[in-house]
C-alpha cells in the first residue's frame, strides 16, 4: 500500500486501476491509504468481473456491499455561520432525521453546509457502496455506483461474481429499495414479513410507521399507526468547519 | 406403491440450538436438507439507522450490543473508525490496553463458542467449565469499565480510563465465606495486571481440559469431522473471514495482514486447518484461545512497566478531568460542547476493520462534516457466514444442520443489526 510513485503522485495501484478499467472509471480517489473508484451503473458488472479475475488486480473476496442515501448530505439543523447581534441562531430549523412523522417529509431550512470548504452534494440519490479484499495482493478497494433513477434506484446484481452479494444486496433492497436486476431472491430480508416502506432512506422515520400491540378483542397481534411516541431528537445536527481540527494538530505539534 | 414427497419443516426462532432467533425453513428429504432458507431480521433494531440521530460518541454503547459476546472488539473497530476520520490516534498506552482487551474479548468469545457448541452436540459439561473461566474474564470488563459487558470503555482518542490498581475482590456472603471465599480471592490481592498474570499462567492447563473432553471424543468426532466441509475457493466467494475462513486452510489474519493496535509488536501464531470441516474449526479456535492468552501475557507485561496517558489531550476530542473542569473555564466549555454537541468529525469515508473473534468485523463510516454520523455500516462476520447456510448444508443430515449452525459462530445482535 505505500508504493507511492513520483508521477502525478498517484501510488502505483492507482495507475493499474486507471489502465486496467480505463474508460470505465469515472474516478478514483486516494485518502488516508483508502482507494475509492466510481463507475457508472451499465459498467457496474464488467468491472466487477474484472477487479476480481485480472491477474494483477485479483479482488478475491466481496467484503461489504451496502446502499447509500444521499439525500440531505451536508445539510444541518442548526445554523453557525450566520452571527446576528444577539449571537448564534437559538432554534433548531428544519425537519431532519428523525424529527418528522411517517407521511411528513424531510426538509431543511439552512440548505447545504456553507462552511469554509463547501461539502459537495452528490447530485444522485442513491448509491451501492462495495468493499473489495484481495488476500493475495493484501488490499482493499472501494467501489461505488451511484444508481440513475431517484425514484425507482436499480443496479445488476453481483451475485454471479461473487456469492456474498446475495444476502447485502437483499439488505440493500430491504433498507433502501435499490433493486438488483438478475438477484435470483430478491426479498425483504431484516425487516418485519408484510412491512411497507424502506427504513434507512433518509425521508423514512426514525420513529417508524407503525407499531404492534395485542388486541384482546380480536385476540391477535394488530399493526396501527405510531402513535405512541412522538419524533424527537435531542442534539441538533451541526456542521462546523474544521479550524479546529487544525488547531488541535498545531498544537499537538507544538507538544503541548 | 406409495408416493415420497419433500417436506418443509419450519426450525426456532425459539429453539435452544438457533443460537438466539434463527428462523431456518428447511426443505426436507426424509431426514437430508435439500434447502435451506434462513429468515433473518427478527432481532433488528436498526443501530445503523439510529446512530445517525445521535453524536458520534452516544453509538459507541450500540456497538456492544452487536456482537454481544465480542463487545470491545465491535467498539474497536467503530473508535477506529471515527479516529481514522478525526486524524487522531490514540496514545501508546491506550493501543496496549485494546489490543489486550480484544484478546480477553476472544477468549470470552470462544469460550461461549466453546460451551454452547458443545451444548448443541449433547456434551454438557463443558458449557459448565467454560463458564468458570468467562466468569474471571468478565471480572476484568468490571473491573475496567463498571459493565460486565456492554463496556462501552474504548473511546475516540484511546480508553475511558486506566486499568485499575486494585482488582474488586468477592465479599462475604451466605454462599461465599471461609475457604471458599479465600480460593475466589485467591489472585485478586493486587492490580488487575496482576491477577491476569495469574489467570494467564492458569490457562492454559485450563484449556488442556476442554480438550480432554472432547478433542479425542468418539461422539465429538463423529459429529464434526468430515460435516460442514468449506473448500478454501468457497470460503473466499462467500465472503468468510476469521476461523471460517482459517478453518479452511487459508492463512489470514488481519491482525498479521494489516496489523491495528499493537498487533504488529506481540508474538502469536495463527493457526490453521486442513479440511475445513467443523473439527478443524473447533481444532483453530481452541490453539487461538491459547495465542490470545500468549498476547494477553505480553500486554499485562508492557503494561506493567510502562505507565503514561491513556487518553489524547485533544479536548475537541476527548474530555478533559474532572480537575481541571473545576478550576479552568476553557476545560469547563470543552467539557460542555463535547457532552451536549459533540465533535464535528470532517467530511470523508472511511472503512475501518477489525479481527474480531468471529472474523472480520467493519465499520463503514461516512461523514459529511456534522457531529453524527451520515451512514454507519456495519460488516458483521456472522451476516456473511450464515448467507453461505443453504449452499452448505444441502445434502447434509437434519442433526448437521445443528452442528453447522454452531461452527458458524453466529450472534443474532450483529446478524440484524
Amino acid at each position: 500500500m505505500s508504493e507511492t510513485t513520483a508521477s502525478n503522485g498517484r501510488s502505483a495501484f492507482a495507475q493499474k486501476l486507471e489502465a486496467r478499467l480505463g474508460q470505465k472509471l469515472v474516478s478514483l480517489s486516494e485518502s488516508r491509504g483508502e482507494t475509492t473508484i466510481e463507475v457508472l451503473p451499465e459498467n457496474w458488472l464488467a468491472a466487477s468481473a474484472l477487479l476480481r479475475d485480472d491477474a494483477e488486480l485479483h479482488f478475491e473476496q466481496l467484503m461489504d456491499l451496502c446502499g447509500v442515501d444521499y439525500l440531505s448530505y451536508g445539510d444541518d439543523e442548526w445554523d453557525t455561520r450566520d452571527v446576528t447581534s444577539t449571537g448564534f441562531s437559538r432554534g433548531v430549523e428544519g425537519r431532519m432525521v428523525g424529527r418528522f412523522k411517517w407521511g411528513e417529509a424531510i426538509t431543511s431550512e439552512n440548505g447545504s453546509a456553507k462552511g469554509i470548504e463547501p461539502v459537495p452534494s452528490p447530485s444522485r440519490r442513491f448509491a451501492v457502496v462495495a468493499h473489495l479484499l484481495s488476500l493475495k495482493y493484501n488490499r482493499r478497494l472501494r467501489l461505488r455506483a451511484r444508481c440513475a433513477d431517484d425514484e425507482l434506484p436499480s443496479l445488476p446484481s453481483l451475485v454471479g461474481i461473487w456469492p456474498s452479494a446475495d444476502w447485502f444486496e437483499r439488505e440493500a433492497f430491504d433498507l433502501y429499495g435499490i433493486a438488483f436486476e438478475g438477484h435470483p431472491d430478491l426479498r425483504r430480508i431484516l425487516t418485519d414479513y408484510g412491512f411497507v416502506g424502506h427504513p434507512f432512506r433518509k425521508d423514512f422515520p426514525l420513529i417508524g410507521n407503525v407499531e404492534v400491540r395485542y388486541d384482546p378483542e380480536k385476540q391477535r397481534v394488530v399493526y396501527e399507526p405510531v402513535t405512541s411516541v412522538e419524533p424527537r431528537v435531542l442534539v441538533p445536527r451541526t456542521i462546523r468547519d474544521d479550524s479546529r481540527y487544525e488547531q488541535a494538530s498545531a498544537e499537538r505539534k507544538a507538544g503541548k | 406403491m406409495q408416493e415420497i414427497k419433500n417436506y418443509t419443516m419450519n426450525f426456532g426462532p425459539q429453539h435452544p440450538a438457533a443460537h438466539g432467533v434463527l428462523r431456518l425453513v428447511l426443505e426436507m428429504d426424509g431426514e437430508t436438507i435439500m434447502r435451506a432458507d434462513p429468515h433473518i431480521g427478527l432481532l433488528h433494531r436498526a443501530t445503523e439507522k439510529l446512530a445517525e440521530s445521535k453524536p458520534f460518541n452516544q453509538s459507541i454503547g450500540y456497538m456492544d450490543r452487536l456482537d454481544y459476546v465480542s463487545m470491545m472488539c465491535n467498539e474497536h473497530a467503530y473508535v477506529r473508525a471515527i479516529e481514522n476520520l478525526l486524524g487522531v490516534e490514540a496514545p501508546e498506552r491506550a493501543q496496549w490496553i485494546r489490543t489486550m482487551f480484544d484478546e480477553i474479548t476472544r477468549i470470552l468469545n470462544h469460550l461461549m463458542w466453546l460451551g454452547s457448541n458443545a451444548l448443541d452436540l449433547g456434551a454438557m459439561a463443558v458449557f459448565l467449565y467454560a463458564f468458570r473461566e468467562r466468569e474471571e474474564l468478565m471480572d476484568c470488563y468490571e473491573a475496567v469499565s463498571g459493565a460486565r459487558m456492554h463496556a462501552t470503555y474504548y473511546r475516540p482518542g484511546g480508553v475511558y480510563r486506566d486499568l485499575p490498581e486494585q482488582m474488586p475482590k468477592y465479599g462475604e456472603s451466605k454462599w461465599h465465606k471461609g475457604k471458599d471465599l479465600e480460593r475466589l480471592n485467591e489472585w485478586r490481592g493486587g492490580s488487575m495486571l496482576d491477577f491476569l498474570d495469574a489467570f494467564t499462567a492458569d490457562f492454559p492447563r485450563r484449556v488442556d481440559e476442554y480438550e480432554t473432553l472432547l478433542t479425542d471424543n468418539r461422539i465429538w468426532k463423529q459429529r464434526t469431522v468430515d460435516i460442514g466441509v468449506v473448500p478454501p475457493e468457497q470460503a473466499l466467494a462467500w465472503g468468510m473471514s476469521g476461523p471460517m475462513l482459517r478453518g479452511s486452510g487459508v492463512e489470514w489474519d488481519l491482525r498479521k495482514k494489516q496489523p491495528y493496535a499493537k498487533y504488529a509488536e506481540v508474538d502469536f501464531d495463527i493457526p490453521v486447518g486442513v479440511k475445513g470441516d467443523c473439527y478443524d474449526r473447533y481444532l483453530v479456535r481452541i490453539e487461538e484461545m491459547r495465542q490470545s492468552n500468549r498476547i494477553i501475557k505480553q500486554c499485562a507485561d508492557w503494561l506493567r512497566k510502562n505507565p503514561g496517558p491513556v487518553m489524547v489531550r485533544n479536548y475537541k476530542v476527548a474530555p478533559p478531568s474532572r480537575v481541571e473542569m473545576k478550576d479552568d473555564m476553557e476545560a469547563l466549555i470543552h467539557h460542555f460542547k463535547l457532552f451536549t454537541e459533540g465533535y464535528t468529525v470532517p467530511a470523508g469515508e472511511t472503512y475501518a476493520a477489525v479481527e474480531a473473534p468471529k472474523g472480520e468485523f467493519g465499520i463503514y463510516l461516512v461523514s459529511d462534516g456534522a457531529n453524527k454520523p451520515f451512514r454507519l455500516k456495519c460488516r458483521a462476520p456472522s451476516f456473511v457466514h450464515l448467507s453461505s447456510m443453504d449452499s452448505i448444508v444441502r445434502g447434509h443430515m437434519l442433526a448437521d444442520v445443528v452442528a453447522m449452525i454452531g461452527t458458524y459462530d453466529v450472534v443474532f445482535g450483529e446478524v440484524d443489526r
